[in-house]
């Protein structure tokens, strides 16, 4: 693996902490992807099907 | 065709299930006006990401960590049953929340839910034991940090972590094939129950068929 990805994923984590809390930016992105997806699911209307 | 014998365990297991769930409701071919909604495709996904999850695994066991850690192939396959089980689980955690903020559990579906719970717990033990064989420096790693934490609630003696034949044997025998009865419950539990209705749907449409 080459180019920017492979240096970004080649050091260890950078992780954000407040007190006692702290989570890896990676598991924030994925935890806000998600909750992305879950928002999308709900407000983006379903293609109609057959009647 | 003579009349069912109903001291028979097997006519009485034929008359439950056609009562129960006949082939109507097995393989439906229509399905309620509030199902056409995004929010009701994230279950199907985790199913479908769980059948990539079990096809590469499958390859992977036959192929072994000599194929799967050294060659283009086998790295691009150990990929995919890694991706895949992630993204299993971000479709399966939002199915739950979905799930959840629609109380599920109504209209008799408790036992729905409860065994998508179940599931779930079974998930993360699978997949634990899934980064405990990868036969790596990570799966040594994890092991021996687990350990210390499965010791102190004194489970150590029968769930040893650093045991990779044991960790292999569940994770590739026992956990799938719990899971597996699982998900298949689960998914004949819908069909029986039918998908719960949104919570502000008329009373006529929170009725369960029966």
């Amino acid at each position: 693996m080459t180019g920017w990805l492979a240096s970004f994923l080649d050091h260890p984590a950078t992780y954000l902490k407040w007190g006692w809390f702290q989570i890896s930016i990676s598991n924030l992105i994925v935890i806000l992807i998600m909750l992305a997806l879950f928002a999308a699911a709900i407000l983006i209307k379903f293609p109609k099907g057959r009647e | 065709m003579s009349t069912p014998t109903h001291e028979m365990w097997t006519a009485r297991l034929r008359s439950s299930w056609q009562r129960n769930l006949p082939i109507e409701k097995l393989l439906p071919d229509d399905q309620p006006a509030y199902v056409a909604s995004w929010i009701y495709v994230f279950g199907v996904a985790t199913i479908a990401a769980l059948g990539v999850i079990i096809a590469s695994g499958i390859v992977l066991a036959f192929q072994g960590p000599a194929w799967y850690h050294t060659s283009d192939i086998g790295n691009f396959t150990n990929s995919m049953h890694f991706w895949s089980v992630q993204m299993f689980f971000a479709f399966m955690v939002i199915h739950l929340w979905g799930k959840f903020w629609m109380a599920a559990w109504r209209g008799n579906r408790v036992r729905t839910w409860i065994t998508g719970a179940v599931a779930f717990v079974v998930s993360i033990a699978t997949a634990f034991t899934g980064y405990l064989v990868q036969t790596n420096f990570d799966s040594q790693w994890i092991s021996f940090e687990a350990k210390d934490g499965f010791n102190s609630v004194g489970v150590g003696a029968w769930f040893t972590v650093t045991n990779l034949g044991q960790m292999l044997l569940l994770h590739v025998a026992f956990l799938p094939l719990i899971l597996g009865v699982l998900t298949l419950v689960h998914v004949l539990m819908v069909r029986r129950r039918g998908v719960v209705p949104p919570i502000d749907a008329i009373p006529a449409n929170l009725e369960v068929r029966k």
